[in-house]
């Protein structure tokens, strides 16, 4: 069992090493698609079914399938694709990548995860019918507010999305 | 069973990346992606964190993440394609003057 766990974080991080050292944003692109599937695949190994679900169907189905519409609407030029992105290499913004990188490891290896714990124990989901009718359950009690409130943030993104593709009257 | 060290720690990876690919690239849809990959990456820690310390609310949290960073896909490509109607580049070396 450990080795999925192994294997699909080894191959998100190599996936998304690609998408940022390609050339061709279409090759980016399915690669970031990569990242997104081996992320879900993580989600289920933590026993997180529904969001992985909802990553596969909302980020690799709708917004993945979005970027590579504008990819290909856009059309660009092959002189303009990002040839010179590479020379001369940009030491500092690396050394800031990899100096992040060993601080959030640092704090993550060796933080002693204490925290509230919750009452969710893997017993008590099953006994209240199941992971999906937990986070249901949830969704629409405890955290009401934040989804209504997230249904008015879709509308504005609609309507802004409507605007900015306007022609200009 | 213990997952989470190895988790976060992917999460920390994925998001150096992220970053490093926000400061390096000049194409405007890369630097997108790579915004996209550091959501993900915080997803993954949302996740991993909500099951070592048996709690389901960080999992509605990433609902909610997802849901903002669609949103936020929707109107950001709709933006470049804006600016490209308008400059004929996404290339921000072209991009560094405000004025038309």
């Amino acid at each position: 069992m450990d080795w999925f766990v192994y294997g699909f974080a080894g191959f998100s991080i190599a996936a998304a090493i690609m998408v940022i050292t390609r050339k061709n944003p279409i090759i980016s692109a399915l690669y970031l698609c990569l990242t997104l599937f081996s992320l879900a695949g993580l989600f289920v190994m933590l026993g997180a079914y529904f969001i992985a679900a909802v990553q596969v169907l909302v980020y690799a189905g709708a917004i993945m399938v979005l970027f590579v519409f504008v990819i290909m609407l856009l059309n660009l030029d092959p002189e303009k694709l990002d040839i010179k992105s590479f020379h001369p290499p940009k030491v500092l913004s690396v050394f800031s990548a990899f100096l992040l990188f060993g601080f959030l490891a640092f704090i993550f290896w060796n933080n002693k995860l204490t925290g509230i714990t919750g009452v969710d124990t893997q017993a008590l989901v099953d006994q209240n019918g199941g992971h999906l009718k937990v986070i249901s359950a949830k969704l629409f009690t405890t955290f009401l507010l934040p989804f209504e409130i997230t249904s008015i943030l879709l509308l504005v993104a609609i309507v802004g999305a409507v605007i900015m593709a306007k022609r200009r009257v | 069973m213990d997952y989470s060290k190895v988790m976060l720690i992917t999460s920390a990876a994925i998001f150096a990346i992220g970053f490093a690919g926000v400061l390096l690239r000049r194409n405007a849809l890369i630097i997108f992606m790579s915004i996209e990959l550091m959501l993900n990456a915080v997803n993954l820690a949302l996740a991993s964190i909500s099951f070592s310390l048996n709690s389901l609310d960080g999992q509605v949290f990433v609902f909610f993440v997802m849901t903002v960073a669609a949103a936020e896909a929707a109107v950001g490509l709709g933006i470049i394609i804006a600016i490209y109607k308008n400059r004929k580049t996404i290339d921000l070396y072209d991009l560094r003057l405000l004025q038309g």
